[in-house]
């Protein structure tokens, strides 16, 4: 592991820097503030970004809002960056009657439409051709959105991986491909996963560039995310882009990292944490001092409190939403079945329980 | 002899064999060193090795590829799918390449390759960790399906299973992986494939189940003079147990985890009439899912549990001509 580059000038202005901390900040928060939820039943699943922070946010910022995002498990919080609110996002996380998707995905599964951020499914590779497809159909439109595709280590062994990079390149498609490499999938280490030096490496053989950033500095992911897309938007296709960064948590509420890995790894991936590098650029910077973090802390465990508090709140879905938007219109069957369970006995909603997954 | 659950019972089985059978291997996402994603593999790579226990990359496709391939050569390789829900990237390999080997050989070639891969909802998984996808293999020619409701029956036919020379995709009901405990013999024994069991004799109505509703559907009969069967085995399906049952009771109820339309229950009630006609006094019954995808938080209402299942039979028990 090396020590983050040094850089005497902020190479990025001044506004961005300050909001892209604020928002790793609160992402931070966040996650933390739900896998304790998770903890205490009220939340059934969560994938946390912890240690991530950079590699999600400091490359969702160097894209436009008409810029689309297709995300993987980690990205929610490039949603709340790109200005969904709090609530709908923690509604969504609940599963109740303020999710706009309307309670039916599991948490870590948020979309908006708003924010031009898609809805991602669970299963590993699946929206990468899409987000090909979507980059094909917009310079087939003649716009000059650029589509953000990310994906972990682990997606890079799916066949839609490779399916996705091929067409990316033979059709010189505005989209970049961002891989959070974190060291592991689930129990896996990339090691295991592939072969290659490196996942940046792989773009070669698609006939586009790859390159591998430090993905925990989040001046070195914006840079590297911003000539990616610039070149995208400018007609010069696809581009994949590796952030080497670290899981520091579990892969999700429902595992146990203990088990396959060395806590001693973790440790000294804690030491190069995100927030941290970020804030000391920043304080080289003369942008930030111990005084502006206290009350940033606050404030954004005070915002997530309140929104938690608000959310929370929120009846379930109506029962008889399980039959809507399957199809635009309603057909016999389903008009039929609704009855049939209205008709039906109620079974109350089960306690949040732990899944793997 | 202990009490298990069927986690515990398919980790004995597959110790069992990979003893007895050397050409048996495991592969699949996280079955090494973490032991499965839900421990079913738990200690398999301390006893036998990293070449035959063996972590793959994140492709199903590779895992069942691959499967299919060690199997021509003469493995008996068990691919773990981490959930059913995650087997569609191998949807090609399964249905084109696996079903279809030893019929396009002229019999030729086999792959015995057995499929363990945990189904169906009710562990607040959404729509990506609970479906249960029977109907889509019952359907391929060349495939068996299996699908134990308790460790028992999940250790028995899982050792059949790996005994015989066809492809089977043996579904785990995830529901009560842990919760459905029973005793288990120690050591060798078999459960055949094809048989179906009669959980609880009955004269008034037959109801048919499998898997993690096979449970709820035990709740359900206490109130009634109900003959309960376990399919256990989906496909082939064990007919003359079902023809003799509802023969005897004239009424029928078959209840269902999966969407309605489609699913397995229309072709078991299709066998049913055909073979029953004379004898039935009541429609034959679905309890089933909604035709639509599985629910995150409305889970409770998707899923056929007992208290909707105890409804139905209440209006098949009444049904009059
Ligand atoms: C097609 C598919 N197979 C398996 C899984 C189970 N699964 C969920 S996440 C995961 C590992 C993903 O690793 P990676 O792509 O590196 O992403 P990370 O979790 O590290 O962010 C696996 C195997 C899945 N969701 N989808
Ligand atoms: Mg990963």
């Amino acid at each position: 592991m090396q020590p983050a580059q040094k850089i005497d000038k902020p190479p990025i202005p001044r506004e961005t820097l300050l909001r892209l901390y604020r928002e790793m900040v609160r992402l931070r928060t966040l996650d933390e503030r739900m896998m304790t939820l998770q903890r205490q039943g009220r939340v059934g699943f969560y994938g946390a970004a912890t240690g991530q922070e950079a590699a999600t946010l400091a490359s969702a910022i160097a894209l436009e809002p008409s810029d689309w995002i297709f995300p993987a498990l980690r990205e929610g919080g490039a949603m709340l960056l790109r200005g969904f609110p709090l609530v709908p996002y923690l509604c969504q996380i609940f599963g109740n009657s303020g999710d706009e998707t309307k309670g039916r995905q599991m948490p870590s599964h948020m979309a908006s439409k708003s924010v031009n951020q898609v809805s991602w499914s669970s299963c590993i590779g699946t929206q990468l051709p899409q987000a090909v497809g979507a980059a094909m159909a917009a310079r087939i439109k003649g716009d000059r959105t650029v589509i953000a595709a990310y994906l972990g280590d682990g997606a890079t062994s799916e066949g839609d991986f490779h399916v996705a990079m091929n067409f990316a390149g033979v059709f010189k498609a505005p989209v970049v491909f961002i891989c959070q490499n974190n060291h592991w999938a689930i129990s896996v280490p990339t090691a295991k996963q592939t072969a290659s030096e490196s996942i940046a490496i792989k773009a070669q053989a698609y006939g586009f560039s790859g390159v591998k950033v430090d993905g925990n500095d989040a001046v070195a992911v914006y840079l590297a995310v911003k000539e990616a897309v610039d070149k995208a938007r400018t007609g010069g296709g696809p581009s994949l882009i590796e952030c080497e960064t670290y899981r520091i948590g579990a892969h999700s509420s429902s595992d146990d990292p203990t088990r396959y890995r060395d806590e001693k790894e973790v440790e000294e991936w804690k030491k190069r944490d995100p927030l941290d590098l970020f804030r000391g650029r920043l304080q080289s910077w003369g942008m930030w001092r111990a005084t502006d973090e206290d009350a940033l802390r606050a404030r954004v465990l005070e915002e997530v409190n309140a929104a938690i508090a608000e959310a929370e709140k929120k009846p379930d879905p109506a029962r008889e939403s399980l039959f809507d938007d399957v199809y635009a219109v309603m057909p016999w069957t389903l008009r039929e079945q609704r009855e049939e369970m209205l008709a039906a006995p109620a079974v109350p909603r089960p306690d949040a329980k732990n899944i793997a997954g | 002899m202990p009490a298990w659950n069927i986690i515990q019972a398919v980790n004995d089985a597959l110790k069992i064999e990979m003893r007895r059978d050397p050409r048996v291997v495991v592969l699949g996402e996280d079955v090494g060193k973490f032991g499965g994603v839900f421990r079913a593999t738990v200690g398999l790579i301390e006893e036998f090795g990293a070449d035959r226990v063996i972590d793959t990359p994140l492709a199903e496709a590779g895992i069942i590829g691959a499967a299919i391939g060690m199997a021509m050569y003469g493995l008996r390789p068990v691919p773990e799918i981490q959930f059913s829900d995650f087997i569609f990237p191998a949807f090609d390999q399964i249905v084109n390449e696996l079903a279809k080997l030893r019929y396009r050989s002229g019999g030729q070639y086999s792959a015995p390759v057995v499929i363990r891969t945990p189904v169906g909802g009710g562990i607040k998984g959404g729509h990506y960790h609970s479906q249960s996808p029977e109907a889509l293999f019952i359907h391929t020619p060349g495939l068996q399906v299996v699908c134990p409701s308790n460790p028992y029956d999940a250790k028995g036919l899982l050792l059949s299973a790996l005994r015989q020379d066809d492809p089977v995709i043996f579904m785990e009901p995830k529901r009560v992986y842990r919760a459905a405990r029973g005793d288990v013999p120690e050591g060798d024994y078999t459960v055949p494939i094809g048989k179906a069991s009669v959980a609880r004799a009955g004269n008034g109505m037959t109801v048919l189940a499998w898997g993690a509703m096979f449970h709820e559907a035990e709740k359900a009969v206490a109130e009634f003079d109900a003959e309960l069967i376990d399919l256990r085995t989906l496909w082939p399906l064990d007919i003359e147990t079902i023809v003799q049952s509802v023969q005897k009771t004239g009424r029928c109820a078959i209840v269902q985890e999966a969407p309605r339309t489609g699913g397995f229950a229309a072709e078991i009630a299709a066998l049913v009439q055909e073979r029953c006609f004379p004898h039935l006094q009541a429609p034959i019954a679905r309890i089933t899912g909604w035709d639509v995808p599985f629910p995150y938080t409305l889970e409770n209402d998707y899923l056929p549990l007992a208290p909707r299942i105890s409804q139905k039979l209440r209006e098949l028990a009444d049904y009059e001509v």
